[in-house]
């Protein structure tokens, strides 16, 4: 491993030390009574455009993506390039039905996804459902963000291996813990802002300094080996890249908003119109987010694979070195400093509205509803405040006892599980028309056969046959076809079915109106 | 349609928008291919980066435009 690089690091430390203060003394901004869940677990839903802009980009465009998105451009080449149509495709999926969601859960106060679910079906198993499968996605996402900062915390040359490397980490995690617990999301709210400021400032120089240091994007597309530069035109009967390419881009952008910490950080705006004008700006992200997968490409131009320099920490972190090597080459150490302190606040920022959108899932859709059913107030917030604690040590364990190629392995699983709650929440914005066991049954199915068809292939590519054609494709995407068909077909069924009468709607119309 | 209303709650043609956004990303043979370069970047990259932004002003004309 390469020596330790003193200024960087202690740039690094002193940005940590900041965002430590920021995260306390966030507690009272727009102060509210931390006793109530909507309070600890959503800002009071107080936050504007602009506040909002900073904490969904920080959620959705997180440290491990920041380190995965290169890593798979270096890796693998062209693919990597499928989060461009994914986040083009996401915008109007936000604006269309979000602003709906949002309206109807600020009328009845509903913190969750699950919440919503129960109010519109009146099911307590199918919101069961939807918020486990909150839950089970989430915590690998939790667990990869620690990913983007155990490897930055490696560049910086401190020593990654033995249980006494993980310390750096634990430091970390127990800072993180620490002001979710006291602050809850206004935490993460202020240090989004910061962190998005480096990003930027990292991501810009990165694309600007790197290529006329290597002369031109010409000069840096040129050492791209011919394979990785487009996507491989499919043979005969085969779809072949292409199908994987645009199913996995649309299946991505289908499951993005029902992941918990999206639904957290979209409820807690303050008006529907906040949601809406997001959707026009936060693609300023996702460009910042193509820019950054570029980099992957400089650091296979800058040849980084083959120097001794960086061979160690390519063979502690394999591909996902490739962006912190680039900066180490390129930048002066105490901009390495800036950029790695942006990566590593950028692994906080997520995680702690992970853990906050798992904590208000387990207080709210199965404490409440399954074990205490009239907590108080104070109850209710201090359950999910110790749940978030529990979250975040759970990563925390996962991350440093198992290898981080399973975490990434379940990540995977996640995106194919949480697309399961598409029917009961993003159609149940529209409709109530299905029927809640319908939607149960369907849920379960897609659960079942995803999860067969990715272990089965043992990756989320699924090359489905049929008639001697073959259809690669994200399972994501097929599964949630099954899901949605299967409750369609049986929606009518168990309606004639039905002894009592149908549960009540605890919506109505106008409460959707944006 | 009910105008009155269904404003903003229902459909509006600007969405339309949308459809043509999504089905210039949709299918990869349409932009997987390296020629035309612009400032040295293959076609297939500069391509999609383009869409991000093309994609951000659909999404501000349709807010304007619903928002009336």
């Amino acid at each position: 491993m390469q020596e330790v690089n003193w200024t960087a690091l202690v740039i690094f430390v002193a940005l940590f030390a900041v965002i430590t203060w920021l995260g306390f003394a966030a507690a009272h901004w727009r102060k509210g009574d931390l006793d109530q869940l909507h309070e600890w677990g959503l800002g009071g839903r107080r936050f504007g455009t602009i506040v909002t802009w900073f904490l969904v980009g920080g959620d959705l465009y997180t440290a491990y993506t920041f380190i995965a998105v290169p890593a798979l451009a270096f890796g693998a080449g062209a693919t990597a390039f499928f989060t461009l149509p994914y986040t083009v495709m996401i915008y109007p999926i936000l604006f269309l039905a979000f602003p709906r969601l949002w309206q109807v859960c600020h009328r009845h106060n509903y913190i969750t996804a699950a919440d919503f679910v129960h109010g519109r079906f009146g099911n307590r198993w199918l919101a069961l459902a939807v918020a486990v499968t909150g839950i089970v996605a989430t915590m690998p996402y939790i667990a990869l963000q620690l990913v983007g900062l155990q490897v930055v915390i490696g560049a910086l040359g401190i020593p990654s291996t033995g249980y006494a490397g993980d310390l750096p980490l634990l430091i970390a995690f127990i800072i993180l813990a620490a002001f979710t617990y006291s602050s809850g999301l206004r935490a993460p709210a202020s240090i989004a802002i910061v962190k998005d400021v480096l990003i930027y400032i990292t991501a810009f120089a990165a694309v600007i300094v790197v290529p006329i240091q290597m002369g031109g994007f010409g000069k840096v597309f040129a050492a791209v080996p011919a394979q990785k530069l487009l996507l491989a035109v499919p043979g005969p009967h085969t779809t072949g890249a292409y199908g994987y390419y645009a199913t996995l881009a649309f299946g991505s952008a289908l499951a993005l908003f029902l992941y918990p910490h999206c639904i957290t950080g979209i409820l807690s705006a303050n008006s529907g119109h906040a949601i809406r004008r997001n959707a026009a700006l936060l693609p300023g992200y996702s460009f910042l987010l193509g820019l950054l997968a570029l980099v992957g490409f400089f650091a296979l131009a800058a040849g980084l694979g083959g120097l001794p320099e960086y061979a160690a920490g390519f063979k502690s972190f394999g591909n996902n070195f490739a962006v912190p090597a680039l900066f180490l080459h390129s930048f002066p150490s105490w901009f390495v400093g800036i950029a790695f302190a942006a990566i590593g606040i950028g692994a906080l920022v997520p995680a702690a509205i992970m853990s906050i959108a798992a904590a208000n899932l387990y207080t709210r859709n199965i404490h409440r509803e399954f074990f205490n059913r009239n907590p108080t107030d104070r109850q209710e917030s201090q359950m999910a405040k110790w749940v978030s604690l529990v979250v975040k040590f759970g990563a925390l364990i996962f991350i440093v006892f198992i290898p981080t190629q399973f975490a990434i392995y379940l990540q995977l699983l996640g995106g194919i599980l949480i697309v399961q709650t598409l029917p009961a929440v993003l159609l149940g914005v529209y409709t109530r028309w299905f029927n809640d066991w319908a939607l149960v049954v369907g849920w379960a199915v897609g659960t079942a056969l995803g999860t067969y068809m990715f272990v089965a292939v043992n990756s989320p590519n699924y090359p489905l046959v049929i008639a001697g054609y073959t259809f690669p494709g994200y399972t994501a995407f097929y599964t949630v076809i099954v899901n949605l068909v299967i409750a369609v077909v049986l929606t009518p069924v168990f309606n004639a079915l039905r002894v009592q009468a149908a549960p009540a709607d605890a919506t109505v119309a106008a409460d959707y109106r944006v | 349609m009910d105008q009155g209303s269904e404003r903003r709650g229902g459909w509006s043609w600007w969405y339309l928008l949308f459809v043509l956004l999504f089905a210039a990303v949709i299918w990869p043979p349409l932009y997987n291919r390296a020629e035309p370069t612009l400032i040295g970047m293959p076609f297939f990259y500069w391509y999609q980066l383009a869409m991000v932004i093309v994609g951000a002003i659909l999404t501000a004309v349709v807010y304007f435009a619903t928002d009336a």
